[in-house]
């Protein structure tokens, strides 16, 4: 067991005279045609996200943009006004759908990275600690993280929110109180193989502080797998996001994300108006696979027990 | 053996125990119940009477000692909706869930063990090739809008299958079940599907990885060697190796599908434990939502135990290695 991940750890310094390990990361990762698929539609979405404003009609989250007599309008008819398309038709209020889709995928994202991003932080700062204290601060944390770990998400997820109130920094505190867990246990794993290691003796004897050993010669080697439980995360944290707004606990009415508004749809859809559910469905799935594909392969890329 | 158990049985009833504390003292730093069960209109002597009744005057751990003790009789409070004990509630929607739960899971079985064993045994075919990609788009599917479009599809375009309700149930032993009606099936169909997609991914992936990691092995070898038939090889040596973890694992899950099943019990109406809760927590049913914690995390509790139990009998590795 121990044999393959010393090997795999020691591939990367040995080339790194050739070649940097990101650079052969990069290489590596475009062979596979489907990550790469995974990837080029992970970049498009997070852009559109981004310039949302700048690409679509409306604002949805203004009320004054649009018009309740349009409302579920099928996909393809033009507004009141004859000045714009319904692509993709409006929802039950008479926002462009589209509009709604783009911001609702912005919001999403945000929730979903930013929530991501905080767990990250905390969750290795924590997993770190345990590893490099050890004894009985490991143990409490670490017991912790099981009692954490040993609850469904959702399950927690719905108490949170169900007593914080539903607003979208309550969402992403929720997010982050239950998924640190999960960055601290890989964290802590890594950080308890590379702790052996001789050149964190090296440090040792050099006196070199605590701090400094953890965060500049430890945190770099503990990144890999670190990076690998993040990308999956993030998809984690919008499917929760998404399913808690479905459920009514998530983000409020006025500002919908993606899960809102296939849950604003699913009281239509039953007399034929597919469209307010079906399209953010769509969207929603667009990004978890592409965030997954992604996920999957650096798993399969940094994951020692894979590298031959 | 007989040490490791006790020692096991000691620790889950030390998790359920820290669980209720977890509990009860969270639901107490959050909200007052005075404000919602007392009304504004009732004096400061009357105010007081009623406190002390409810014993909310007493120190919160006396509080605590006193619900520890009524819990241990099975008296968890009395739901402020429905006026019945939460309790009670709970038990009476239980088995709609745990029906849902197992149909799903089996469900996840009888497709994912003998997907992943194609995937596993012939890595390098394309079908199977798409299967492993398929599992991760079976992994990122949103429960809820794939159960949206099960409706859509079955229910508004084809009229095939009923989209909400248990149907038709027949009673045994005291309970209702839907299994046991042509209605109630036809009604069961696409919750348990829904429910059951994200484990069917799960399952294949498990089987697929668990026997590609066997197959190279000495002693599938020297069954091929020994002139065994492929068929023989592959149920009675690599499968049977692989169904170890898989068993752990799908013990561990049945857990989080009792969880899940809120989401797809929203979305069928489907009259189960999950969507009592979903409907307590809107309403801020407080006994009932104390009771269905108490009651999932007992049930988490004892299946974790059960699990590490079967493991211990499964595995002589693992037994071996607690010998030692």
């Amino acid at each position: 067991m121990t044999a393959p991940l010393q090997t795999a750890a020691a591939v990367p310094t040995l080339s790194a005279a050739v070649q940097s390990p990101w650079r052969r990361l990069a290489r590596d990762f475009v062979r596979s045609p489907t990550a790469l698929i995974g990837l080029v539609a992970a970049v498009l979405l997070v852009l559109a996200a981004i310039f949302a404003p700048f690409i679509t009609p409306q604002n949805p989250y203004d009320l004054l943009q649009f018009d309740v007599l349009d409302a579920r309008l099928p996909p393809g008819s033009l507004n009141g006004a004859g000045t714009h398309t319904y692509w993709f038709g409006t929802d039950g209020q008479g926002r462009d759908l589209y509009s709604a889709m783009l911001y609702g995928l912005r919001l999403s994202l945000s929730v979903g990275v930013g929530s991501a991003l905080i767990a990250g932080v905390l969750g290795t700062v924590f997993g770190l600690i345990a590893a490099y204290a050890g004894g009985r601060v490991d143990s409490l944390i670490m017991r912790l993280v099981d009692l954490l770990l040993a609850f469904p998400s959702i399950l927690v997820a719905m108490l949170l929110l169900a007593f914080l109130g539903k607003s979208v920094s309550n969402v992403v505190l929720t997010l982050v109180l239950i998924e640190w867990a999960y960055y601290a246990r890989t964290a802590r794993a890594q950080a308890l193989i590379e702790a052996r290691r001789e050149y964190v003796e090296a440090a040792r004897c050099l006196a070199i502080p605590h701090w400094r050993i953890v965060l500049v010669h430890m945190l770099p080697n503990c990144l890999p797998p670190l990076i690998v439980v993040g990308t999956l995360q993030v998809a984690r944290a919008i499917t929760l996001e998404a399913t808690l707004s479905f459920l009514g606990l998530g983000v409020p009415v006025t500002e919908p994300s993606l899960g809102l508004l296939i849950a604003n749809g699913y009281q239509t859809m039953l007399s034929g108006q597919y469209w307010i559910s079906v399209y953010p469905g769509l969207a929603l799935l667009a990004v978890l696979v592409a965030i997954n594909l992604v996920g999957d392969r650096l798993r399969e890329l940094l994951n020692p027990r894979f590298v031959k | 053996m007989t040490v490791w158990l006790v020692r096991r049985v000691f620790q889950a009833a030390f998790v359920v125990l820290l669980m209720t504390l977890i509990v009860f003292v969270g639901l107490h730093a959050i909200g007052n119940p005075i404000d919602i069960l007392i009304g504004q209109d009732v004096d400061q002597v009357d105010r007081a009477r009623i406190i002390a009744q409810l014993g909310l005057d007493q120190p919160l751990w006396k509080q605590y000692v006193s619900f520890l003790l009524s819990a241990m009789h099975g008296d968890l409070g009395v739901s402020f909706v429905y006026n019945v004990p939460a309790i009670q509630l709970i038990l009476q929607r239980l088995p709609a869930t745990l029906e849902l739960a197992v149909s799903a899971l089996l469900l996840a079985l009888l497709v994912g063990v003998p997907l992943g064993l194609f995937a596993g045994l012939k890595p390098h075919n394309p079908l199977a090739r798409m299967l492993m990609t398929g599992s991760i788009v079976g992994f990122s599917l949103p429960t809820f809008w794939v159960g949206l479009m099960l409706i859509m599809i079955f229910s508004v375009k084809l009229g095939w299958l009923p989209s909400s309700g248990r149907g038709a149930t027949a009673s045994l032993f005291g309970v209702q079940w839907s299994w046991l009606t042509l209605d109630g099936w036809r009604h069961l169909i696409l919750p348990a599907l829904n429910l059951s997609l994200f484990k069917v991914s799960l399952v294949l992936r498990l089987t697929s990885a668990g026997v590609r990691e066997i197959v190279p092995q000495e002693h599938v070898k020297f069954a091929r060697a020994k002139g065994l038939s492929t068929t023989r090889v592959v149920l009675g040596h690599v499968l049977r190796n692989t169904l170890i973890p898989l068993i752990t694992v799908i013990g561990l899950e049945f857990g989080s599908t009792i969880a899940f099943a809120v989401v797809t019990e929203s979305v069928f109406s489907w009259p189960g434990a999950g969507k009592l809760i979903l409907d307590s927590i809107n309403a801020l049913d407080r006994p009932v939502i104390v009771s269905y914690l108490i009651v999932v995390v007992c049930l988490f509790v004892s299946l974790n135990l059960v699990v590490d139990v079967l493991y211990k009998f499964l595995d002589p590795r693992v037994r071996l290695e607690g010998v030692q």
